[in-house]
């Protein structure tokens, strides 16, 4: 059984100048130990679906269709006291977009970690939660005597370390890195991704990171998903994806991203993408696709699979 | 010494040839920081250090680069070379085209090397700072802090030329901003104007942000990172977008980036810097492949590209920590603290910028005969 598995799942905004489909019939798995990468450009959903899979979404968005199973467990069925109890934090956390800056600036980062373990375990002492955010900033770098230290008296690297401490708080099997880095610096940001592999090897984490930068996703994810417009349209293992991706959307993210060697190549994807109220009728990529036929503009590709554990959503490879 | 004297010899002393559109001598640029009680009874007086005496010289025609981490002063770099802040110590020398410097010479000014007048002096001016806007031009890196909100389109293009009397009568207005929109491939033009910036993509309002710093046909743009707000797909865009302008227009660039494999899309050259000082600069090509200081190593290091091996390895990252604060600069080499490679000279005297191959320096004591 699979620690995650998502099926047809959507997830609208009833915002009111439409319904924003922002996460349209998405499914895929994450196995125990397994970094999932999840791909696309801004404002496809990923934030949407890593909110979901929390059972967060902010509104006026909502779940709408399809199931989320963890462990078994059916998560979109479960009653809110529960999810709180048993599930939300303790077996999935999130590291949130943009966490760094929404620290409490008057706070000591060891009160806020500690609060965030009182709030989701009981018998638990205000001093035993502290020592613990001690244990949990050396996990992540940082030393121990820096819990009494306030936001502001930290870097950005350190600021987004504490916020991967207070993902990591009560020991989840799952955790979402949701763009971590894109604030930070170069070489912080590979310090940040040393950190996060660490943390998959040495305690067998489970992961899904939000990019939309796939040079970044390479330095961690095992299988990798590349969602457009609300959908998946790609979906392998990274070996897959990166040496013969199918999809030309997938062709595309991939051309452009910048490389420090070999050809130097201006590559980029034209055009944007849809509106997600109102998006185009058959295969969604169809207006900016560079193979698109008639049938891509009339019907909707299914998800086929191209080779072992190697999904694609295009008619490139349906068979008619 | 003579200001002329004095220009000549840095010019000598310096890695710049003499011969470039910009030239920066020993450019310095402090911020004065709020001091705490015991900071004023003891008389002290903090300052962060954010540009902290650098050379160099853009050619004509040229991209060149500024390459570092956050704070490390590229911004300030940026916007004291074209008089958004006056520097706080150092030359500042512009060739400018033969019109406008006929009317810095109708406002009383002078060359004071060749045909070069001292960008300090004209900024002190009104007159002379309004006409370097058609000169000197910045793109911010934050497209969507950079346009006003309750603008449409069509006004924020409007404005300079309103305020420059560049085209007088709304026609001519008209047709100067039509072209503006088309020439940054907002087409058609007149569907564009109407907008406001929250109905445009980040890539579009980008488009306008150039459009806008082209508009009153300026020489030298600053480009403080244009492309870093925008998802990875479609920065090649912008960058083709800026190349092209750039022949079209006979324009020179100070590309401001933090990500070495962007600027090793579009630079001829590249500087790099740290805590305010440049530590390398020479060929882009050379410092990406053949890096020579350390910190420019590390910062090659942590590039991630996309092949899927990486996740087997820990980088392997030859430095520590994170960049000091520039309040506090380290005493010698600044780089110091962070470096593999210190020894004891390394933290009492700074290293100077030396050519270490032809055109290529580097600011590091390993490299010193
Ligand atoms: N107006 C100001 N007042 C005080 N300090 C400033 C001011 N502007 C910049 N600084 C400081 O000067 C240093 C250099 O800042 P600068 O913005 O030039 O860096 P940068 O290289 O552009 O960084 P980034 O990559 O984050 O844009 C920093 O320490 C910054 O905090
Ligand atoms: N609170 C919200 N209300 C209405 N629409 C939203 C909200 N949050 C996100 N959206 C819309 O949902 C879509 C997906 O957004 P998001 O999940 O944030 O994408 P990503 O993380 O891939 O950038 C976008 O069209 C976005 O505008
Ligand atoms: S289904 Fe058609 S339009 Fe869509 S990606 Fe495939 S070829 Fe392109
Ligand atoms: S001068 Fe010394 S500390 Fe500085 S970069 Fe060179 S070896 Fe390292
Ligand atoms: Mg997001
Ligand atoms: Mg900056």
């Amino acid at each position: 059984m699979p620690l995650l598995e998502v099926k047809d799942l959507r997830v609208y905004y009833y915002t009111l100048k439409g319904v924003v489909k922002a996460v349209d019939k998405v499914s895929f798995s994450v196995e125990k130990g397994e970094t999932l990468g999840l791909a696309g450009e801004s404002g496809c959903g990923k934030s949407t679906l890593g909110f979901s899979l929390l059972r967060l979404v902010p509104p006026p968005g909502r779940i709408v269709g399809g199931k989320i199973l963890f462990e078994g467990m059916d998560v979109t069925a479960m009653p809110e006291d529960k999810l709180r109890r048993e599930y939300r934090w303790k077996r999935v956390s999130m590291i949130f977009q943009g966490a760094m800056n929404a620290l409490n600036p008057v706070k000591t980062i060891g009160d806020q970690i500690a609060e965030a373990i009182l709030a989701h375990e009981e018998n638990v002492t205000k001093r035993e939660a502290l020592e613990r955010a001690a244990e949990l900033l050396k996990m992540v770098g940082i030393e121990p005597r820096r819990i009494r230290s306030y936001p502001h008296e930290l870097s950005g690297g350190m600021k987004q370390r504490v916020v991967i401490a207070m993902a990591l708080a009560l020991n989840p099997p799952l955790v979402i890195a949701d763009e971590p880095t894109t604030a930070l610096d170069v070489v912080v940001q590979a310090q940040i991704m040393n950190l996060l592999k660490r943390l998959k090897k040495e305690y067998g984490m489970s992961m899904i990171l939000i990019s939309h930068d796939l040079a970044l996703i390479a330095e961690i994810a095992d299988k990798v998903a590349i969602m457009y417009a609300g959908k998946i349209v790609e979906i392998g293992t990274a070996e897959q994806i990166y040496n013969n991706p199918k999809h030309p959307y997938t062709q595309g993210l991939i051309r452009s991203v910048p490389r420090l060697r070999g050809a130097k190549r201006l590559e980029w994807i034209p055009g944007q993408p849809p509106d997600l109220r109102n998006p185009p009728p058959g295969c969604r990529f169809a207006p900016r696709c560079p193979y698109a036929m008639d049938r891509c503009r009339r019907e909707e590709p299914p998800m086929v699979e191209v080779e072992p554990g190697h999904w694609v959503a295009c008619w490139l490879y349906a068979k008619r | 010494m003579s200001l002329r004297e004095e220009i000549e010899k840095l010019i000598k002393e310096q890695p710049v040839k003499g011969d470039e559109l910009l030239i920066a001598l020993n450019l310095k640029k402090y911020f004065p920081v709020r001091r705490g009680l015991s900071d004023i009874l003891k008389g002290r007086r903090l300052y962060v250090r954010a540009v902290d005496g650098i050379s160099f010289g853009i050619k004509d025609g040229e991209v060149f680069c500024l390459v570092g981490e956050s704070g490390c002063g590229k911004t300030t770099t940026g916007r004291t070379i074209i008089g958004l802040t006056p520097p706080t110590a150092g030359y500042l020398l512009y060739r400018p085209r033969p019109e406008i410097a006929k009317q810095f010479r109708d406002l009383g000014f002078e060359p004071v090397y060749k045909d070069y007048f001292l960008l300090n002096d004209l900024f002190r001016n009104k007159k002379a700072n309004k006409l370097l806007r058609r000169e000197l031009q910045i793109i911010f890196q934050d497209p969507y802090g950079s346009l006003n909100p309750r603008f449409t389109i069509y006004s924020t293009l409007e404005e300079p030329l309103v305020v420059h009397g560049i085209a007088r009568t709304y026609e001519e207005r008209f047709r100067y901003i039509s072209k503006a929109l088309e020439d940054v491939k907002l087409t058609p033009p007149e569907e564009f104007m109407k907008r406001y910036p929250h109905q445009l993509s980040g890539g579009q309002r980008q488009r306008v942000v150039i459009a806008r710093a082209l508009i009153l046909d300026p020489r030298f743009i600053v480009a403080d990172e244009p492309v870093s707000m925008l998802d990875v797909s479609i920065r090649a865009e912008i960058l083709q977008l800026m190349l092209e302008l750039k022949a079209r227009r006979n324009l020179t660039y100070l590309f401001i980036t933090h990500d070495l494999a962007i600027a090793r899309l579009i630079c001829n050259r590249i500087a790099v810097m740290y805590l305010g000082k440049i530590v390398e600069m020479g060929p882009a090509d050379e410092i990406i492949e053949k890096p020579i200081h350390p910190y420019t190593k590390a910062l090659v290091a942590a590039i991630p590209e996309p092949d899927p091996s990486n996740r087997f390895k820990i980088r392997d990252l030859p430095i520590r920590g994170e960049v000091p604060s520039a309040i506090n600069i380290p005493p010698g080499c600044r780089f110091h603290p962070r470096c593999p490679h210190a020894f004891d000279k390394c933290s009492k005297e700074e290293p100077p910028l030396i050519e270490v191959e032809p055109g290529h320096y580097a600011a590091c004591w390993l490299y010193h005969k």
